[in-house]
């Protein structure tokens, strides 16, 4: 079994192919994306496949360490910044073609006119705790 | 066997046991092994006296950690005398237990935790899933809590806004997990209010049953929020209803205004309205005066606005919106609403995209986007 992220970007991502804001589609494609979601989330609660899931807001901020009895600072949020992450997934499959074949199936949930979007996810496979047997 | 009755012995079981001299941390403890034991052995034998049964299990289940300890530290002297079962305790004491558990020293999430856990006799498992949490870490806020007020005296009066702020939480945040925290919170106010005799709780309590009867209707089936003025009332609980405005009203009578019975009073209006039409807005948007004047909040100030634009038209409810700071959250939802409702539907959909970025909840986020949606599509 391995661990996989799949990421959702709201910026930095190439383009998708059905590439409509959500607030262009009509209420029903918005209801039948957000059912889309949801019953796949619940599929693979079923096959014993999923981890967890998360949705962030667009705006955060930038902090770092400013030295010993500073508050830390804090700057941004930077508009220009090139990747935003929107939402993530993790799952917990056999291989690396299942994470990739879930992957292809989330990004075909509908979008505007009720085609799939073809949004393009980031899967990246989670570093692991090493084996017991090494020879 | 009943859970829910089960779990309203709680607070009075660990009370006695605190007033026997344990100490609180070891006590509570105790208690949930009790509560562990009762929910596997009761099925088959139901004990005559359930409280008394608890309170022999937990006492017992203390003096054998006590006396583990004593053994390691050679401190004997506290487990050779068991007093006799106490009488019932007084409500002063499950009373004292709320207040313990919700006092300034915690954080609002220690808090609420440790409410849930002592007064509520929930395990941390429970608990820990309802918060979405690991259950180590849910054990370990738990514990934490519990070392900090083991330090106070369990006699200090308590202030009663302390305990109210804590149910309102576990209440407002209560739609997640397999826990129904909102039923929860209900449950424990009913109990608070059965110990003591105060208007504010009682305000609390109408508060919660009024908006908790409209929980069925304010969800659709795929999920989507769906707004007051939209709701099928024949789907709102009127038992519900009928409790809380009974309860609002003795609590009014009284003449003690608080910010939960003013609270109160907006939910009771809306839910004495047949039809969102019906609404009687100048009565609401007088009660959000009385809100503003006691607590000041620019949340009731926003909310006024709303109120106000139906009273009296868009306009002023947007001349409203203009005095108060736009980085409120929400504010850009509320002006997209009332900008609908003056009839310019660009700017309308505009703001709705926006403050569908905005939004703190998936659930929130969808709905203003199908506003959005819904205006571009007709424009």
């Amino acid at each position: 079994m391995a661990k996989y992220l799949l990421l959702k970007h709201y910026r930095g991502a190439p383009a998708a192919v059905n590439d409509v804001p959500m607030d262009k589609w009509t209420p029903e494609e918005i209801s039948a994306h957000v059912q889309y979601m949801n019953d796949f989330a619940a599929r693979l609660e079923e096959t014993g496949e999923f981890v967890d899931g998360q949705a962030l807001a667009p705006e955060g901020a930038w902090v770092r360490y400013d030295g010993e009895g500073r508050p830390p600072v804090t700057d941004g949020p930077f508009a220009e910044t090139k990747d935003l992450i929107a939402g993530w997934m993790v799952i917990d499959v056999d291989s690396y073609e299942r994470a990739v074949e879930l992957a292809g199936e989330l990004s075909a949930a509908p979008g505007a006119g009720g085609a799939p979007i073809h949004e393009w996810l980031e899967v990246r496979p989670f570093l692991t705790a090493p084996p017991t047997i090494t020879e | 066997m009943d859970e829910v009755l089960l779990r309203n012995l709680t607070p009075s079981v660990l009370a006695i046991l605190v007033r026997r001299g344990a100490d609180f941390a070891a006590a509570e403890d105790a208690v949930q092994d009790a509560l562990v034991e009762a929910v596997r052995v009761w099925p088959a034998d139901p004990p005559r006296d359930p409280k008394g049964w608890l309170v022999t299990v937990a006492w017992r289940r203390f003096l054998d950690t006590v006396r583990a300890d004593a053994a390691r530290r050679r401190r004997e002297d506290l487990v050779n005398e068991e007093p006799a079962p106490g009488p019932a305790p007084a409500a002063d004491d499950t009373l004292r237990l709320y207040f313990l558990c919700a006092h300034p020293s915690l954080t609002p999430s220690s808090a609420v935790a440790l409410t849930l856990r002592a007064v509520g006799g929930l395990t941390t498992r429970q608990i820990a899933r309802a918060y979405l949490v690991p259950e180590a870490t849910m054990a370990q806020r738990i514990s934490r809590a519990k070392r900090t007020v083991s330090r106070l005296r369990f006699d200090q009066p308590g202030d009663v806004a302390t305990v109210l702020r804590v149910l309102y939480l576990v209440f407002n945040e209560g739609y997640s997990g397999d826990v129904d925290l909102a039923a929860e919170a209900i449950r424990l106010t009913r109990q608070l209010a059965a110990v003591i005799d105060h208007p504010e709780v009682a305000g609390l309590l109408a508060l919660m049953l009024l908006h908790h009867a409209r929980r069925a209707a304010r969800t659709a089936p795929d999920g989507s929020l769906v707004p007051l003025a939209e709701q099928d009332r024949g789907r709102w609980d009127t038992a519900s209803i009928g409790e809380g405005v009974a309860i609002l009203q003795a609590a009014l009578a009284r003449d003690r205004l608080g910010e939960f019975q003013a609270q109160a009073a907006i939910a009771a209006l809306h839910a004495d309205a047949p039809t969102a039409e019906e609404t009687d807005w100048v009565q609401i948007v007088e009660w959000y005066d009385e809100l503003a004047h006691l607590t000041d909040s620019p949340i009731v100030r926003l909310n006024r606005a709303v109120a106000v634009g139906e009273a009296d038209g868009p306009r002023a409810g947007l001349a409203a919106l203009a005095a108060l700071d736009d980085s409120l959250p929400r504010h850009t939802a509320v002006a997209a609403y009332l900008h609908e409702r003056d009839g310019d539907l660009a700017t309308a959909a505009r703001l709705y995209a926006e403050a569908a970025q905005k939004a703190p909840n998936l659930a929130e986020r969808g709905h203003l986007t199908r506003q959005a949606a819904r205006l571009n599509a007709r424009r």
